[in-house]
């Protein structure tokens, strides 16, 4: 919008301009500064990381010390392959995995993620460094190694402490949650959507009032029952009966209980935004309500379900507090693991790791921030307009 | 919609609800009123070590748990009334604190400091979320457009993040040698020791509370300033309004809907907060209510878990839950009702 479009009383001055977008720096550097900080230091050896000068910190002159310094030839060696991969990954890649619907899409991004990475991987740590080698010899003082990066830590996290255990069980309780809750959630939603009834009205009451609660106060008292429930259980299923106390299946049908009542507030909203007239017409063309909903209803309606199905995501993903009392060590989750890293921090390797530990779980949800942001927003918005 | 096939949609979820949140409600009502306690039996034990002469032989009364066939602990269970919720508030040294006027000991005992914080902390975040969250939409609505995308993207991260990571990221900064408290120290020319100070620590969560929350404040008043009348700014510029009055009387009364609910969300929110005392590893300084159910569920030493005192606890916190979701309930009825 430039300024001789609008009237002149709408104009800003210029004080007032640069106020405002000083203030948006300000936020700016306030929202991002802790996260770079903490993915700066994780690739940093203890003593350059916890350093109290930011330089070294930046920099890692002890990282370098201990030969994992990186030359300025390495560094544009770096960016080149980054480039390059990013070029191929978009040029050849994308055209390859091109499509029309959702699941495409999906599909295509997932094939675009997974050759960037392997092309990545292949340049930055077999092309490069054989690349590299030998120009640092010739060039001088262009190839001493002026900034110091290490994934020592990382490896430490995920090789040595077996971290991809408990990824596995944070992925097989998100996708458990995310799925059940969206089949659950949607039937519901669209019930309540279409129905005016009292009923309908009492039940997203209490909804609401079971929104607010705090998960301890529920995991107060499935604690009792988890841990005794195999003699709970016997009468009714014999000796084979489960203890539900350390079960990913068990915290499934929880997780997926405590965020019904959001997810189908949320999905509520979006199903009243698709006219009742599609749903009349398909039942005057002779669908039952389950039919209209399943073959008129839900494919106008994947927006909204995707929405919702993030927000089960991040509620999943996150929980520390359900997963850390129901799951035992052995299936832990990779958040309420992170919390064995700083109850044994006795050395500054172990926080380092745990820095480490942290940026691997905050990687996932970076990515789908990029992908989903439009979603995200919406989602966020969907039960505001209403007030 | 007829009401069978009303009930086939919403079955399964009411089904849920009703299995994994109502009824576990009524299981911790009922726990609060009992005592789950092993059963011991007194056994008369001596036990002799050699000595010169004579053994010395000592007899102790030793207090051991009765086991069964099996050789497991047999327990009871006994209705004990109201005394865990006694024992939680706190019992005769809350009596006595009272009727001493001494806040200092109240304040001592786990719940009223749980308590206080969590009033402290749910009441001084919401202006601040509130005032942040509108400050940057504002600015980001004032902004080019080309640059909104990215801002909107580096804004969500403090939202989408993990809430026990989020809190992490900030402790890493401040807590021991971080760098901000060594940029502090430099410029106060003073020694820190952030982690030690209780109301420094209850700062650093309010500010992560704050900066966690601030970007969902932000898009939700981002989209309502896009749906600001024009027309009726137009008129305001026209009647003389300056910058400050179109704001305080065009836009913020355009909002108010969007400020009752993001008050709403987040007093529901903060009242529960709990991830900062895990993060922040605030246990000996500053614990929340949560935190407090949190803590009796957890195995002590000898793998106990104090589920009727925390079943006390949970049901004191419900009653602020009840407390504070009176007022929009109330309204939300009226609204139904017509």
């Amino acid at each position: 919008m430039s300024d001789a479009s609008l009237p002149r009383a709408m104009r800003q001055p210029f004080s007032l301009k640069f106020a405002s977008n000083a203030f948006l720096l300000f936020w700016l550097l306030l929202a991002a500064f802790p996260l770079v900080w903490v993915l700066v230091m994780s690739f940093k050896s203890p003593v350059d990381a916890f350093s109290s000068s930011a330089a070294d910190v930046l920099i890692g002159p002890r990282t370098v010390a201990d030969g994992n310094g990186y030359s300025v030839i390495d560094i544009a060696l770096g960016i080149l392959v980054f480039w390059l991969s990013i070029k191929a990954a978009t040029k050849w890649l994308s055209p390859m995995a091109a499509g029309d619907g959702f699941l495409q899409k999906v599909f295509s991004w997932a094939i675009i993620s997974v050759g960037f990475a392997a092309l990545f991987i292949l340049g930055f740590f077999v092309v490069a460094p054989w690349v590299a080698a030998p120009l640092n010899a010739l060039l001088g003082p262009l190839g001493t190694p002026v900034i110091g990066l290490t994934a020592q830590h990382y490896e430490a996290v995920w090789v040595e402490n077996a971290f991809y255990e408990n990824f596995r069980n944070s992925m097989i309780v998100t996708f458990g949650v995310v799925t059940v809750s969206l089949t659950v959630g949607t039937l519901a939603g669209y019930g309540l959507a279409r129905s005016g009834s009292t009923f309908a009205f009492w039940i997203l009451i209490i909804a609401l009032i079971f929104r607010a609660l705090p998960p301890s106060v529920l995991v107060a008292g499935y604690l009792p029952v988890f841990i005794n429930s195999a003699e709970i259980l016997r009468p009714f299923l014999g000796e084979n009966a489960p203890t539900l106390y350390g079960q990913p299946l068990a915290v499934i049908a929880v997780l997926v209980s405590i965020n019904q009542p959001f997810t189908i507030w949320m999905l509520r909203s979006f199903f009243q935004n698709i006219p009742v007239d599609l749903d009349e017409s398909a039942r005057v063309d002779g669908c039952t309500h389950f039919q209209a909903f399943r073959w008129v209803i839900m494919p106008v309606m994947w927006p909204g379900v995707i929405t919702t199905g993030l927000f089960s995501f991040l509620l999943a993903y996150n929980d520390f507090l359900v997963t850390s009392l129901l799951l035992d060590a052995s299936n832990q989750t990779m958040v309420p693991a992170i919390a064995g890293y700083f109850n044994r921090e006795t050395t500054t390797t172990d926080q380092v790791e745990a820095i480490a530990a942290a940026v691997s779980i905050t990687a996932p949800l970076f990515l789908l921030v990029m992908i989903f942001q439009r979603q995200i927003v919406s989602g966020l918005t969907a039960g505001a307009v209403k007030g | 919609m007829k009401f069978k096939t009303f009930a086939m949609f919403v079955g399964p979820s009411v089904f849920l609800m009703l299995l994994f949140i109502a009824f576990p409600l009524v299981a911790v009502l009922v726990n609060s009123f009992q005592v789950t306690q092993p059963v011991f039996t007194t056994q008369e034990v001596e036990t002799c070590s050699a000595g010169f002469l004579q053994q010395t032989c000592t007899t102790e009364v030793k207090t051991i748990p009765v086991l069964d066939e099996n050789g497991e602990i047999i327990t009871t269970t006994k209705w004990v009334g109201f005394s865990s919720y006694a024992n939680v508030l706190g019992g005769e040294r809350f009596t006595r604190a009272l009727s001493n006027f001494d806040f200092g000991a109240i304040l001592a005992i786990d719940f009223w400091k749980a308590l206080r914080f969590t009033l402290t902390f749910t009441l001084i975040t919401l202006p601040c979320v509130l005032g942040l969250g509108l400050a940057i939409a504002i600015v980001v609505n004032n902004a080019t457009r080309a640059i909104k995308g990215p801002v909107i993207f580096l804004s969500l991260l403090p939202f989408i993040i993990t809430p026990v990571i989020g809190a992490l990221s900030i402790r890493w900064l401040f807590y021991g040698d971080g760098i901000v408290t060594v940029w502090l120290e430099a410029w106060f020319n003073t020694d820190l020791s952030i982690a030690a100070n209780g109301w420094a620590v209850e700062f650093l969560m309010m500010f992560y509370r704050v900066w966690h929350v601030a970007p969902f404040a932000f898009v939700i008043f981002y989209a309502g300033l896009q749906t600001v009348n024009q027309d009726t700014l137009e008129s305001a510029i026209i009647d003389g309004a300056s910058r400050w009055e179109r704001l305080r009387y065009v836009v913020i009364p355009h909002l108010m809907p969007l400020i009752v609910f993001i008050t709403l969300i987040h007093l529901m929110d903060a009242y529960r907060a709990f991830e900062e005392v895990i993060g922040f590893s605030s246990e000996s300084l500053r614990i929340t209510l949560q935190y407090l159910t949190y803590d009796y569920l957890q195995p002590d030493d000898a793998g106990n878990r104090q589920i009727s005192s925390a079943s006390a606890s949970a049901m004191l916190t419900m009653v602020g839950v009840i407390v504070l979701l009176a007022a929009p309930l109330r309204r939300t009825w009226r609204d139904h009702r017509g």
